[in-house]
This record gives structure tokens, sequence and C-alpha cells, in this order.
């Protein structure tokens, strides 16, 4: 059935106002990186100006970029493939060898990421003080990882599950032990959605700054503290700031860019569609 | 003999090139401000001069250093060695044991040096437990060019009815031009600790001796009703949410006649990169009501050692450093008399060079030296602090007082009902604290 013109013309109206909605904020910021502190504050707000360069450069000498930019990559990357080995193990079996308890399991996994943060703040630092592991990328790898694992093992648990229970059969049939069903029969099947979830789960780590400013401090600072260090209480930082923020979002938003078809596949393909 | 002698200065030689890679590394918590900026990037002299030491920097956002540190001290990390900390924060941390105290400064530091009010402030039962790196008061900045077109003049210790005629006078929306601009934004560190002095002025103060809160006083009403009516009247649009900064660009860009806030403000007004008002504006006392006890706040921010630190002796050889005349001298040499750091030692307010660079430095000298954080009000009081109060509590009576303050100013609530809810809020606070039953 063509849908009418009118329903259309609301349809894309309603997209591209979301899009303006959602992208306005970050080509904001990227305006703003090119300005002067004063020219990023003006009154009525300035869309013409002479772009200048003095922001990125105060912002690259006051702090060592490529360090925090390299600890973010080795925390995130880290901490996914970690997410990934631990919680694959686990969807398949709430998928292929579901009990009576897996949605209440699956349920109470979600749940454990509604509770505040801060909540569990000095429980952990005591025992991130007691472990050695404050400051340090295995302690932030591990957060990350326990962070992630809920969505990670609901996001694989949903692929695992479009795929036709009969397939799997077949291949037991056919002799093939789990390991082999896995390699051979699951990941060429649910590659899409493998590969979306360990993007959001870089995307999730790379943004996340409540333990990484609380749990580090020089060694394994990644690009969320390097933002943060460019707010300042008195006088005009909204140009630096934003610059600082531009050179922290560019690499995420290059991989997103790069593989925005492999996302949208991945995301289409479970049950998140 | 020859070969003996060979072989000792060997040794000795290869000993003292290992002492000298046994670097201890002092790590640093501070704020991301311009004067911190201007002490990271000549720390490089002090690690010139102290091979031995290396510094580890981390620049944070207040709120977020704040929450950092004390998570930090709190639980003896050990993850810092110098703590940037305010007048709010030293006291109580040395109170309770956390801070090391600096027991023996060289001569050459030169404490008695340092403004009295600001010393004493950083010390408990006389032990220093934090040294200055700069101070700040509150002044009132007002539009020469403005007030001689007008015929007006700002009298060098105005008071809030002053301030009210000239805003009247002066408030010209249609030129973009407002009467006021002073603290909107909710916080403890933003409009109640503006608001705080300006009760005080009025003869307000939040507990009575025995730690009743005294909010509903006729005192803090007329206090209230004179800030939050000069800004509703003749305020910038959007006032409920201007902090420090908002305003600074505002008053910067020629929008406020008059601005009442930090005396720091005064450097960022005369810097050509942020100010196109410089030549134009003038300094005068922060107004006061019927008291001139505590109408005027004082702050600092300090560098302490924490007592889980593991390298205390290189901290506190840094933070001499720092916080030296030497120090500022290095800052005159380097980057000019104007951004020395301000209000800390006598002597940078007796150099010459430093009143011709800044005309503002004998109104912020007179603000800092004529407060007195322990004697606040015109009322004796149990606390400490002009613009705060100093117990721990404070910071959750100041956020929800905040938010009550600003609901004022947006209309939603009469200056009775905000009272009245800070009132309450503070007295069910300090009865779970145990200070009153």
């Amino acid at each position: 059935m063509r849908k009418s013109l009118a329903v259309r013309i609301a349809n894309f109206v309603i997209g591209w106002s979301a899009a303006i909605v959602f992208f306005f904020p970050i080509f904001w910021m990227a305006l703003t990186a090119f300005k002067t502190e004063p020219a990023a504050i003006a009154t009525p707000p300035k869309l013409l100006f002479s772009p200048t360069m003095i922001n990125m450069r105060a912002v690259l000498d006051s702090a060592d970029y490529l360090h925090f930019f390299q600890n973010s990559l080795i925390i995130s990357c880290a901490a996914t493939l970690l997410a990934i080995i631990l919680g694959t193990p686990a969807a398949y079996a709430m998928a292929f060898f579901p009990g009576g308890r897996t949605k209440d399991v699956l349920v109470w996994m979600l749940s454990t990421k509604m509770m505040p943060a801060v909540g569990v703040l000095v429980p952990i630092y005591l025992i991130f003080r007691d472990a050695g592991l404050l400051d340090t990328h295995v302690g932030l790898i591990a957060i990350y990882t326990l962070m992630n694992l809920p969505i990670v093992v609901w996001l694989i648990y949903t692929f695992f599950k479009d795929i036709p229970k009969d397939l799997i059969e077949a291949a037991r049939m056919d002799g093939a032990r789990p390991l082999s069903q896995f390699f051979f029969l699951l990941l060429p099947l649910t590659a899409p959605g493998f590969a979306s979830t360990g993007l959001l789960s870089v995307i999730f780590i790379w943004n996340e700054a409540f333990w990484s400013i609380n749990l580090t401090v020089t060694n394994a600072t990644p690009l969320t503290a390097f933002i943060a260090s460019f707010s300042s209480p008195q006088g005009l930082f909204w140009a630096k700031l934003s610059a600082a923020s531009l050179l922290a979002i560019a690499p995420i938003m290059l991989l997103g860019w790069l593989t925005q078809k492999q996302l949208v596949r991945g995301l289409t393909f479970g049950a998140v569609k | 003999m020859r070969h003996i002698r060979t072989l000792v200065t060997a040794s000795a030689m290869l000993l003292a090139s290992v002492s000298a890679y046994a670097q201890t590394t002092v790590t640093i918590g501070t704020v991301n401000n311009s004067d911190m900026v201007v002490m990271k990037e000549l720390s490089k002299k002090f690690e010139e001069s102290h091979p031995n030491i290396k510094l580890n920097w981390v620049v944070l956002e207040e709120n977020v250093l704040r929450q950092r540190l004390t998570t930090d001290i709190a639980t003896k990390s050990g993850q810092f060695d110098v703590m940037t900390i305010g007048l709010y924060e030293a006291p109580m941390w040395g109170k309770l044991g956390w801070l090391a105290p600096f027991e023996n400064p060289p001569d050459s530091y030169r404490i008695d040096d340092v403004l009295k009010s600001v010393r004493d402030g950083l010390a408990v039962d006389g032990k220093q437990y934090a040294l200055p790196f700069y101070a700040e008061s509150q002044m009132t900045f007002y539009r020469k060019d403005l007030f001689d077109a007008a015929g007006l003049t700002m009298p060098e210790e105005p008071k809030w009815t002053d301030i009210e005629r000239f805003a009247e006078k002066l408030n010209n929306p249609n030129k973009g031009i407002y009467g006021i601009c002073l603290r909107g934004k909710p916080g403890w560190g933003e409009n109640v600790g503006q608001i705080t002095p300006a009760a005080n002025g009025f003869g307000a103060r939040w507990f009575d001796m025995d730690w009743k809160p005294q909010l509903t006083s006729p005192e803090w009403k007329a206090a209230l009703t004179t800030y939050t009516g000069l800004l509703k009247k003749y305020g910038p649009p959007g006032a409920a949410s201007n902090g420090f900064n908002e305003n600074l660009a505002l008053f910067a860009s020629g929008n406020c006649a008059m601005w009442i806030d930090a005396t720091v403000a005064a450097s960022f007004l005369a810097d050509q990169n942020q100010s196109t008002v410089i030549g134009k504006v003038g300094y005068a006392m922060s107004p006061y009501g019927t008291s001139k006890t505590g109408y005027h706040y004082l702050w600092a921010w300090a560098l302490g050692v924490p007592v889980s630190s593991k390298s205390k002796a290189a901290a506190q050889e840094f933070i001499y450093w720092a916080t030296s005349p030497e120090y500022i001298k290095l800052v005159a040499s380097t980057r000019g008399w104007a951004a020395v750091p301000p209000g800390t030692r006598t002597s940078t307010y007796a150099s010459k060079e430093y009143l011709d660079a800044a005309p503002f430095a004998k109104m912020t000298l007179k603000s800092i030296e004529s407060t007195d954080l322990r004697n606040p009000t015109k009322d004796k009081v149990p606390y400490y602090g002009i613009g705060f109060v100093g117990i721990p509590e404070f910071q959750s009576l100041g956020t929800t007082a905040g938010q009550e303050f600003t609901a004022v100013l947006t209309g939603e609530k009469t200056v009775d009902q905000a009272l009245g809810n800070v009132q309450k809020f503070t007295e069910r606070t300090m009865k779970e604290a145990g200070y009153i039953k």
C-alpha cells in the first residue's frame, strides 16, 4: 500500500527535525571550537566569524592528547572484547537452553544498570584502593567490562534468539559440537550483531566520564578526563572546552561514520529493531 | 692507592647518578583557572631547580575536583600529594587530622608577609594546614562612563539603597544596558555565596549560638527582598541562570552598568582578549545594608598536603615554592605584574609596579583586609565563614537554599516561602546531624 503524500511529508519533516535536534549541539560545538573566547559567548550568537586555531593550539599545548587517546583506545577495546568473551556463553545458554527463570535473570542483569553509579562509588573506591587498582588500565577495564556486560548479554541474546533452533538441531545431527556450532554456524550468521554490539560497547566506554574521572589520576586517564580539565570556574573557557571536546569525540565519530552500515544492519537485525 | 681512589670516585659518581634518577613524583590536583594554568606552566622552572621531583598535574572542574579530593582524602587513598582546597575545606580537614601541617617554613618564605586574614583562615589552633595561592573578596564594579554621563557618583563604600538608586537611573534595556548584574544561578558557591554576605550586611546570620537556624528573621527577609528585587527590576533577562562567568561575559561586553562579584574579575575586565570595557571600569566596596560586619566574603584557593601522601616533604617543598614571594616575582617577570596571583602577600601590594599595572589592587586589598572569617556577622555565631558556613552539612544546606533563592527570581516562590522552606530544611538537617534536638 502506497503511503499518502501527506504521510510521506510528515515523515520527512519529523525525521529531519529529529536529526537536526540531535546533530545541532555537535555542529555548534564544532563551530565554537574555532571561535575566540569572547565570540563563543557573544549575544546574539555568531554564525559568521573568522575561524581561529588558537583554541586547538592551546588545548594541545596544555595537555598530552595522545596519552589520553591511547588510554581511551586501550581501555574501550579491551573492556569490549572481555565483555563479549564473557557475555557470549551466557547469551548462548539463555537463548538455546532457556530455563524457567531465564527471563527473570535477564531482567535482573539489566536492572543492575538502573542503579546510580555514585551510590556505589565509595565501596568500589575502597576495593580498588586495597586491590591497588586505582589509576590502572586493569581497574578501568574491569569496571567497564562489568558495566557493559548486561547490555552485551542482552544484545547477543536477542541476535541468537533470531536464529531458528532447527538450524542448530541440524548442525548437531551432523555431529557439530557446541564450539563448532558457534564458530561455523552462529558466528557467521550473527556477525553484524556482534559488530554492532562491539561498536556500541566501545562508544559507551569512550563517552563514560563518572568512573574514569573518579578512579584515575594520571596514568590511566582517558579522553573524558581530558575534556573535564578544560572547564573553568572563573574566566571564559567555552571555546577551549569545545576544542577539547571536538578532539575527544572525533575518533569515535569517525568510527561511527565508517561503520554506520554495520551499525544499522546490526541494530535492525535483532530485537532492538 | 690510585686504583682505590679511582674506584671510590667511580662508586660515588655511580651513587650520585642513581640518586639523581630516584625521582619523587608529586601529583597535584587543581582547578582550571588562569592563575593555576600559569602555575602549571611555570612549574617547569621548579622541576629544573629540583631535578629529584617530578610533578604530575590533574586539572579538573571545581565541583568535580572537590568531590574527587574529598573521596581521596576521606578514604586515605594517597592518590594526590598536593590538593587545591579553599577556605571552606582547609580548617575542617585540618581539624580532622587529614592535612599535614606546615611546621617549619623556611625563613625565605616570610610567612608573616602572607595577609593575616587569609593566613588565619587556613590555620586551626595555631597550625597552618594550607598556604594560599590566591585570595579574593567581593567588590562593586561599575561603568565610570555611564555614571559620568548620568551625573552620578559612586561612593567608595556604597549602601544597597545607593545601588538601587543607581540601577534605576542606568537601567536601559532598549540599549542593551542593564542596571545591575548579580548571580542568580543556584548553588552554594554561586548565588548563596553572594546572598549570604549580603544578608550579613543586613545583620542576618545562618545560626544563633545554639545552632538554631535563623533564616526567617526580618534581616534575612530584608536582604533577600533587596537582592532579588534589584535583579528582577533592573537585571538582565535570564538572570536566574547567571553565575560568575555569565555575568563576566555580560559586563565585559558592556551590558551591565554595575556588577557585584569576586575581586578577581577585575583582572579579566582589564584583559584585552576578554573585555570591551577596558578603562571604563570603576571599583568600589561591596554594598552593605545596616551592618558593616561580614558584608563581603573572603575566599582563597590554597595548597595543602594530605597526611596520606607518600611524598609529603617534596609536596611541601613545591608548595613553598608556588606560594613564595619569588614565585610572584617569576610571574611578574614572565607574564607581567597584572598576572600575579592576587590577595596573598603584603609585599605584592607594596610593589609600585603591581599598583601601576593593577588599578584595582588597592580596593582588592581593602576588601580582603577588612574581612574576619571567624567573626562574620553582627551577632555572635558558632561557625566560621562569610559566604558559607564552615560545617560539612553546608554543601547540602547551600544547595537547597540556592534553589529556593532562584525560585524567588523566577517568580515561582515569594521571599517568605523560600526562606520558610530553607528554615525547615536547615532545622531538619541540623537535627539529623545532632547539632540541635
